[in-house]
């Protein structure tokens, strides 16, 4: 049982990663949605091996939240946004993807060494794995300062929410069910504001490249 | 002593019963008035709530989710008088945007609706024992008031909102993965589910947390919620947001929302240094402080727009709080939560007078609003006093406290960080001094396009009415605290405690 459970367990946590590194590597807008619907998927998983291993009825209930909330709505929602969109492209990131991708390895080191305490503190086959999701944090914040389209934005917002949704899952067995319900109504709205104000910064500046918004500064 | 209990659900029940009258009823003379009463009612709860605060002891209610003490009660007070501003200055302020048809029915029917929801999230992240659903609370602040922020929705308004969204949704998150850690030192601690995530749980078994989890959650904390409460280097958000946001939401923004982030800050301190010991938050809060000080300092001195100037003297206070909480001990709590008080309402009061101005002279950059003595005197007269509390003159509370930051800086040994603080200030002093004799003095320029200046005779009559009272509650504030003084004193123990 257990070799069965770490392994599915890595494995979904190595999806979680590649699936923020691969933000950075595609360009394309429409493989970024499914990259976040893989990654959702993934990350429901992550919650349901954590829920039959610790056999907690309020974990599955939130594995299947997750899966239909993370792996489907939201992608459906940024599919939306995508249609509007005439240049489905990131053609000029703030920083090239090369560069980005050695930054992607730098953070999972980095992620390593920030997760020793959890480790320490419960040194668990799951807590063993919080780093990686550390790293899904990292990277996706490393998306949103040098991506500069509304879509990539999104995605890496709701990356970093997957990340952090992660290290809960494998150094907590997941955050208490009502904090869980409250995080997931807080982060759909904020997509759909997010997609409001991306629709309206389309029929305003045609377009929806962020660095058509430059008008407030000192 | 009686039951508080109801009293604990009236920061959250009457802001959300207002925002449903709003979205059935729409805004209306009537309930554009329900709204201020609403929020009078509120103060009169958190009125009656303070006295059984005093013992020390919390009440807790809807099965230990809500949890009030003393610094929840003084919270909940200044919450609610700067409430009671915003939404008093509402009335007028949108009148005026209908009469010049800057705004409809449908916006104004939101604008109901968005600011008493906002109100209610507020109360919640006030009155919640679990330091998660107060991090749910905090966030449902940032999506409520994305839409207000970007109420003009042209490019300003666009990008303002967008920032707000993005930036406070990704800062705050942070604040997330450090509830996750706490949460997992907790429950290695023994606690229990939701009950685990209690701040009244976490601080009773302090001493079983592990420092190295501590330390981590303690920090993505400060970052987390520094971000909301626009502490430098992470409040890049912060003048766009507040500048664009109608006057009384900037007002809301600015004088209390802050502060009900920071308070979370003060939340995970009191634990933290319970674990580790003072110095660890001292060191991060202390460099939040001077960075954000220098921050506003260097955009204050060639600022050139009336809001922005309020948005970055607003990250100079809480620069201040910051500081206060760094010194820590009681003294310098009692000056934090007095700094709090004086700051929500002078700086209210500056906001919805900033909004006053802009529907006056049709213009919010700062050269161009010249001879506003001549043209509204009553306006110009309480703007001015406003920004003189908000430079910390006396009699105003700003005064008393930071004298109270001073004095507690220098005895803890922080002589060289009060003395960049004092530079700062100075600087920041001199710039809001010239800024506002531009606006006041001079020559009035002739009128502007008719277009853009309110019509004669919409003026809202009685619009300075709130402002002159709340300047009129700060300058007695800062003078004698009176029934105030009990509730100081305890919330100032809660936070003031080693």
């Amino acid at each position: 049982m257990t070799p069965a459970y770490t392994q599915v367990l890595y494995a979904a946590c190595g999806v979680l990663l590649l699936s923020a590194v691969g933000v950075l590597w595609r360009r394309d807008l429409s493989a970024l949605v499914r990259l976040l619907a893989v990654q959702g998927s993934a990350l429901a998983l992550v919650a349901a091996v954590q829920a039959a291993h610790t056999g907690s009825i309020e974990l599955a209930v939130v594995a299947v939240i997750v899966a239909v909330l993370k792996a489907v709505v939201l992608p459906r929602i940024l599919r939306r946004v995508l249609a509007r969109e005439d240049q489905p492209r990131e053609v000029r990131p703030l920083v090239n993807v090369a560069a980005s991708l050695l930054a992607a390895g730098g953070l999972t080191l980095a992620a390593y060494a920030a997760a020793r305490p959890l480790i320490r503190l419960d040194p668990t086959p799951a807590s063993r794995a919080a780093p990686a999701a550390l790293a899904v944090v990292l990277v996706a914040f490393f998306t949103l300062a040098t991506r500069r389209r509304a879509l990539s934005q999104i995605v890496a917002v709701l990356m970093v929410d997957n990340g952090i949704a992660a290290v809960a899952f494998l150094t907590a067995a997941g955050v208490p069910l009502i904090v869980e319900l409250g995080v997931t109504a807080d982060v759909l709205l904020a997509v759909l504001v997010l997609h409001i104000l991306a629709g309206r910064l389309h029929a305003s500046t045609g377009g929806t490249d962020l660095d058509d918004l430059r008008e407030l500064r000192d | 002593m009686p039951d508080p209990t109801p009293l604990l659900y009236a920061p959250i029940v009457l802001p959300a019963l207002a925002a449903l009258a709003y979205a059935v009823f729409g805004w209306r003379t009537w309930t554009a008035w329900a709204g201020v009463a609403t929020t009078g009612a509120q103060l009169t709860a958190a009125v009656a709530l303070a006295p059984r605060l005093l013992d020390g002891t919390a009440r807790a209610t809807a099965g230990g989710l809500l949890r009030a003490d003393a610094l929840t009660g003084y919270l909940l007070l200044v919450i609610s008088a700067v409430a009671v501003i915003a939404t008093w200055a509402s009335v007028g302020h949108i009148r005026l945007e209908r009469a010049a048809g800057r705004t409809d029915a449908a916006d104004a029917r939101r604008y109901g609706v968005l600011v008493h929801a906002f109100l209610a999230a507020m109360g919640a992240a006030a009155l919640a024992d679990n330091l998660g659903l107060m991090w749910v609370a905090l966030e449902a602040t940032t999506v409520i008031t994305a839409f207000l922020v970007g109420h003009r929705r042209d490019r300003r308004g666009l990008e303002a909102a967008w920032k707000y969204v993005v930036l406070c949704s990704a800062g705050i998150a942070m604040a997330f993965l450090g509830t996750v850690c706490m949460y997992a030192a907790a429950l290695h601690a023994g606690g229990h589910g939701t009950t685990a995530l209690n701040w009244t749980f976490l601080l009773g078994h302090a001493h079983t947390l592990d420092p190295g989890v501590v330390r981590l959650a303690a920090g993505l904390a400060v970052l987390g919620f520094g971000t909301k409460a626009g502490l430098a280097p992470v409040h890049a958000w912060l003048p766009d947001a507040h500048s664009q946001a109608p006057a009384p939401v900037s007002a809301l923004m600015s004088g209390v929302l802050l502060s009900v982030a920071f308070t979370a800050i003060l939340r995970y301190k009191i634990i933290t240094d319970q674990v580790l010991g003072p110095a660890y938050l001292r060191a991060l809060l202390i460099a939040a402080a001077l960075a954000s000080l220098a921050v506003a300092a260097l955009l204050l001195i060639a600022q050139r727009d009336i809001k922005r100037m309020l948005a970055y003297s607003s990250i100079e206070h809480m620069g201040l709080a910051a500081l206060a909480a760094a010194i820590g001990g009681r003294l310098a709590a009692a000056a934090l939560l007095l700094h709090i008080l004086g700051h929500g309402l002078a700086k209210s009061v500056a906001f919805t007078g900033a909004g006053q101005i802009l529907q006056t002279t049709g213009t919010s950059r700062i050269a161009d609003i010249r001879g506003l003595i001549a043209r509204r005197p009553a306006l110009a007269g309480t703007f001015g006093f406003a920004i003189a509390a908000l430079a910390g003159l006396p009699p105003f509370p700003l005064f008393a406290s930071e004298l109270g930051i001073a004095r507690s800086g220098a005895s803890a040994g922080l002589g060289w960080a009060l003395a960049a603080a004092l530079a700062a200030l100075l600087v920041i002093f001199a710039a809001l001094a010239r800024h506002t004799f531009t606006m006041l003095l001079g020559v009035a320029p002739p009128r502007h396009s008719p277009d853009v200046v309110a019509p004669v005779g919409t003026r809202a009559s009685g619009a300075v009415a709130p402002l002159v009272l709340a300047l009129t509650a700060a300058a007695v504030l800062g003078t004698v605290l009176g029934p105030l003084h009990p509730l100081l004193n305890a919330a100032a123990t809660i936070v003031g405690a080693h």
